[in-house]
């Protein structure tokens, strides 16, 4: 086990997937010669060669497209999207191929495909480069979608993705490159569609994945000095989603509240939250909460931003409504 | 009628370009047809001569409807167009349901029904429930509650819940007269001093607040109960316990026939412009359907009087688990013996029905005279 | 009665050329079946037929070998016949069908066949143009001399798909063969009305593509350009554009009353039918006589036959099947 970054856990695993498998390779924009927009990439174009870095124009319906291609041609492309806000481009041939090709087909094809994106807000980058979408892909019926919050998910949940013979796409949250943790390089892949208690506790359940983990554990500390002990579930994949993980820790505390960066509206919480009410209305012993970004696009201003993502406080706050004025 | 566009389920034959006896082949247009994605061609699919038009031009008529008939070289006959049934496509099967977490030893009761155990003073864990995966519902928790002051001799299938209630009732009567020895006393009161009094009382109110008599005569039945209180018990399967507090239920006829006694709640301890409220909302709720269970099963004693109905006594039915009924009928003008000399007076027959396993002639005639006595004095009720 | 605007080529072999004719029998019959099934209801959704357009599919696929990659648009029953997938398949897939080539699920637009290669099918314009570019980029990296030919419209020159996929391909030197067919029309809209730049040869010439147009009326100069095109795409010099001619004499689909275009254009260009055309020619060189047609025409008409009657016959999926082939692995 060693103490690296997200950013670097994200590199080895790339890495070793482009070291153990010739038919893996990278495509995106600026992930050769640049180093990466994150520099996660760093360092692989010299190490591997143009043949298997490949920066590509910006043309993300094509290159994602071809890595759809590449892969029903027996690669195992791992496509970088540069952020989540541009794979708005690209998403006739991730909802009309990546996802449909082998149903219309009939189960002949499958589409062995890795997406990776950086998403997320929190940097001042304004409305068009702070989307966090993967709700909307979350929607998809064919593709899969993880978020890893942990340098050690983002390895396991990336050798994953490479393993798995349908669509893949990770949410790699921007905030996050940098937070240091504990990672197995020998460890083997992860299991995507599993959720991990990440604090256990009694008085709610806070659910939530990606860049709002941390901010959940946060909370659940401030809470603590107050003697309310929260549970706190990293959902890590949201399609498929881990449900059997989300019904037991409402089955325990008996309250939920859901964290998500996405607008609250359609929200992937209401997912979460409609699936809480479906198989665990009779645990709850009040609604379930919602912490979400507020109905603005995000702005400019550093307190406005701050003020339309979901804070440690608007988790504490919500915790402590759904204690305090039903319990 | 061809099916032409995606989700076309009648068209309008605008014109047919052949008549009959005109030779057609494969690939010909014979008629157009307006959708409503504009004016479509129709061709035919085989080679021979129309032998009859069946449609008229300016008809609409549904798709598959046969156009034409056209006699095929070989002789044999080809409708235009009616489709061949296919083999029939698979029923649905049933939906997975999704999945259930489980509390152990937690109830599956719903928020809603949790509030109206509560109100309605029920034990949910003693419900059985009705509602998803054997949940507690709202109407499991009524009629729980209407259940357990009177259960049913059969069962209730009642359209409505007023009609339902009737049914308990009528079941609990047929009941009492089975299990209950009745004991009946009557006795007639002059009502002189109390019809005075009232008359005076109520020319000091504004009409909203006026008394009536039956105002009087609860107040008197709650007093009297106060010194005979074995009265105002409750029978609990092998002896009666008298009650704490002195709820009286009134009887109330509805519209459309049936009768219900809700409560009039700690009847001694309210003044008479109390019970005249409690009255009047009693008797709009109970007639638009709004009574609670509750009000249903709270009574120690009932109280009937059918004076406006014009019948001078009443003897009535025990409710169980209340061990008396008090009868009152309408106040009428008899002749009256005063100091040897007759004279024309308000009297009011009131009756006592009552359990004998509870109470004797002896108690219930003291109750009586109880509550001739207090209408004497009408000012101290 | 030979077309005097193209010059005379010399003569086929027999065999091919009674192949090549048959093949476009082949289509035009079966189009024509679903034509009608289509009215009876027996089809449902949308159906695009390739009436005029035989020669395009049946001459390119004579340069396409067993191994190269296929794909198409939603008009791709002609390359699905030529390429070889049997008729009872596509008119079952047509039926919605357990035994149709997409298991029922795809329908008239959706034809896969992965044994043949041939990827589709897809009903997006414009769509499958990087699906191609990307399978040609697998054949690049592991070293397959192989062709993906990419069939699409003059409407899907106008989506950007189409320009970041030629650039894309003649970036990376990679071998795919786009075909245009050019047919005049995207959807209702003339080419003149969307392409400020109607000649498809300058657009690929805008990306270093070389570009070649045929009329694509003419089975065997369809036949000719296209074995030529390949031929420098298989020797590894970078994608081909050939811009195929040609017209479709029925409507965009089942539901079009065709308000956009003359029926007088339709007439002159059914003058140049390329199954006539074709048999006049055959006729002239003598390598066909009516004995010879009648038996192609009964074969044809045999084999549109056993396609309806393998659909009429075939399965439903069950309906327990539904949520199947939506993951390659059951979720456990």
């Amino acid at each position: 086990m060693i103490k690296m970054t997200y950013r670097d856990a994200v590199r080895s695993a790339l890495r070793e997937a482009l070291r153990g498998d010739p038919r893996v390779f990278l495509m995106g924009e600026d992930v050769g010669r640049y180093g990466g927009c994150f520099k996660v990439t760093y360092g692989l174009l010299e190490e591997f060669g143009p043949e298997r870095v490949r920066d590509t124009p910006l043309s993300e319906s094509t290159f994602l497209g071809a890595g759809v291609g590449a892969a029903l041609g027996g690669m195992r492309p791992i496509v970088e999207i540069m952020t989540v806000n541009f794979s708005l481009l690209a998403m006739d041939q991730i909802v009309n191929n990546a996802a449909t090709l082998r149903h219309m087909s009939g189960g002949q094809l499958s589409v062995p495909l890795v997406v990776r994106m950086a998403t997320g807000a929190g940097r001042q980058v304004a409305a068009q480069h702070s989307h966090s979408l993967e709700g909307w892909y979350a929607h998809i019926p064919g593709i899969k979608v993880v978020a890893p919050a942990t340098p050690a998910d983002a390895r396991g949940l990336l050798l994953a993705a490479l393993h798995d013979p349908d669509p893949v796409f990770v949410f790699e949250h921007s905030a996050l490159y940098g937070i240091d943790g504990e990672v197995d390089e020998g460890a083997a892949p992860d299991v995507i569609g599993r959720a991990l208690v990440r604090r256990r506790g009694d008085a709610a359940s806070v659910i939530t994945y990606g860049g709002c983990v941390g901010k959940a554990l946060q909370a659940a500390d401030q809470l603590a000095a107050d003697g309310i002990e929260v549970e706190v579930l990293d959902l890590r994949s949201l399609r498929p989603l881990d449900t059997s993980a989300i019904l037991a820790s409402v089955a325990r505390t008996h309250r939920a509240v859901i964290v998500d960066e996405g607008w609250r509206t359609c929200s992937f919480a209401a997912e979460v939250s409609a699936q809480i009410m479906e198989g665990g209305f009779y645990s709850l012993d009040a609604p379930v909460g919602r912490v979400c970004s507020a109905e603005v696009p995000i702005p400019y201003a550093k307190h406005m931003e701050d003020a339309a993502l979901p804070q440690v406080a608007g988790i504490v706050h919500a915790v402590r409504e759904t204690i305090g004025s039903h319990g | 009628m061809p099916i032409l566009t995606v989700d076309m389920t009648a068209g309008t034959l605008t014109a047919w370009r052949k008549r009959v006896g005109d030779a057609v082949k494969r690939g010909d247009i014979i008629a157009e047809v307006e959708t409503d994605k504009g004016l479509i061609d129709v061709e035919v699919f085989t080679t021979g001569v129309i032998e009859r038009i069946l449609v008229q031009a300016g008809e609409t008529v549904p798709t598959g409807t046969v156009l034409a008939v056209i006699t095929e070289e070989a002789g044999t006959q080809v409708f235009v167009a009616r489709p061949v049934p296919g083999a029939p496509v698979p029923a649905a099967p049933p939906a997975a349901p999704p999945p259930i977490a489980e509390t152990p030893g937690r109830p599956r009761i719903s928020p809603l029904a949790r509030k109206v155990a509560a109100e309605l003073r029920v034990d949910p864990a003693s419900v059985r429930g009705t509602g998803p995966g054997g949940a507690v519902t709202r109407d499991d928790i009524e009629r729980a509650a209407a259940d357990r002051a009177q259960p049913p001799a059969r069962p209730v299938e009642a359209p409505d819940r007023q009609a339902r209630m009737r049914q308990l009732i009528g079941a609990a009567m047929a009941r009492s007269k089975r299990e209950i020895p009745h004991y009946y006393l009557g006795t007639t009161i002059d009502m002189s001093r109390a019809m005075t009094w009232l008359a005076e009382e109520n020319l000091k109110r504004p009409v909203t607040e006026r008394l009536l008599t039956g105002a009087l005569l609860m107040k008197a039945t709650a007093l009297a109960l106060r010194e005979v209180p074995e009265l105002n018990a409750v029978w609990r399967g092998a002896e009666a316990v008298p009650s704490p507090a002195i709820h009286i239920g009134v009887a109330i006829s509805l519209r459309g026939g049936g009768l219900v006694a809700p409560a009039l709640h700690d009847a001694d301890r309210r003044s008479l412009g109390e019970l005249m409220t409690g009255l009047r909302d009693l008797v709009r709720r109970a007639r638009s359907g709004g009574l609670r269970s509750s009000e249903l099963s709270d009574p120690t004693i009932t109280v009937t009087s059918l004076g406006e109905q014009g019948v001078e006594t009443v003897f009535g039915i025990i409710y169980p688990p209340q061990v008396a009924i008090v009868g009152f009928g309408r106040v009428v003008e008899r002749p009256w013996v005063v100091q040897g000399r007759i004279e024309a007076r308000p009297v009011l027959a009131a009756t006592l029905s009552a359990d004998h396993r509870v109470s004797d002639g002896h108690r219930g005639g003291l109750f009586l005279a109880a509550v001739d006595r207090l209408l004497q004095e009408p000012g101290a009720l | 009665m030979i077309d005097s605007g193209s010059p005379v080529p010399p003569p086929p072999p027999r065999a091919h050329a009674l192949e090549l004719l048959s093949q476009m029998l082949l289509v035009r019959r079966f189009e024509e079946k679903s034509a009608e099934l289509y009215t009876l209801g027996k089809i449902r959704g949308f159906l695009h037929l390739y009436i005029g357009e035989e020669a395009v599919a049946v001459g390119a696929m004579q340069a396409l070998t067993e191994d190269d990659g296929i794909v198409a648009t939603y008009r791709e029953h002609g390359q699905a016949l030529a390429r070889g997938i049997p008729a009872g398949a596509l008119m079952a897939e047509m039926y919605g069908k357990a035994n149709g080539c997409s298991r029922g699920r795809g329908g008239s637009m959706h034809f896969f066949d992965v044994a043949r290669r041939f990827y589709g099918g897809h009903a997006i314009v414009g769509g499958g143009l990087p699906v191609a570019v990307g399978l040609a980029l697998a054949d690049r990296m592991l070293g397959r001399p192989r062709v993906t030919a990419c069939f699409f419209g003059d409407g899907a020159v106008a989506e950007g798909e189409f320009h970041e996929s030629l650039n894309l391909a003649a970036l990376w030197r990679l071998p795919v063969l786009f075909l245009c067919e050019n047919n005049l029309y995207a959807m209702g809209t003339a080419l003149e009305r969307h392409q400020a730049q109607p000649d498809m040869r300058l657009k690929a010439q805008g990306y270093t593509i070389p570009a070649e147009a045929v009329d694509g009326m003419d089975v065997l100069a369809v036949e000719d350009a296209t074995l030529r095109a390949a031929a420098a795409v298989r020797r590894g010099d970078g994608p081909f554009l050939l811009e195929i001619r040609t017209y479709r004499f029925r409507a965009h689909s089942m539901a079009d009353p065709e308000l956009y275009r003359a029926k007088e254009e339709v007439e002159q260009w059914k003058s140049r039918d390329p199954i006539a055309l074709f048999l006049g020619r055959l006729r002239f060189w003598r390598l066909l006589d009516d004995a010879d047609l009648a038996a192609i025409d009964a074969r044809v008409a045999g084999q549109v036959d056993e396609a309806v009657r393998f659909a009429e016959a075939g399965p439903w999926e069950p309906l327990e099947d539904l949520c199947r082939d939506v993951y390659t692995r059951v979720q456990p």
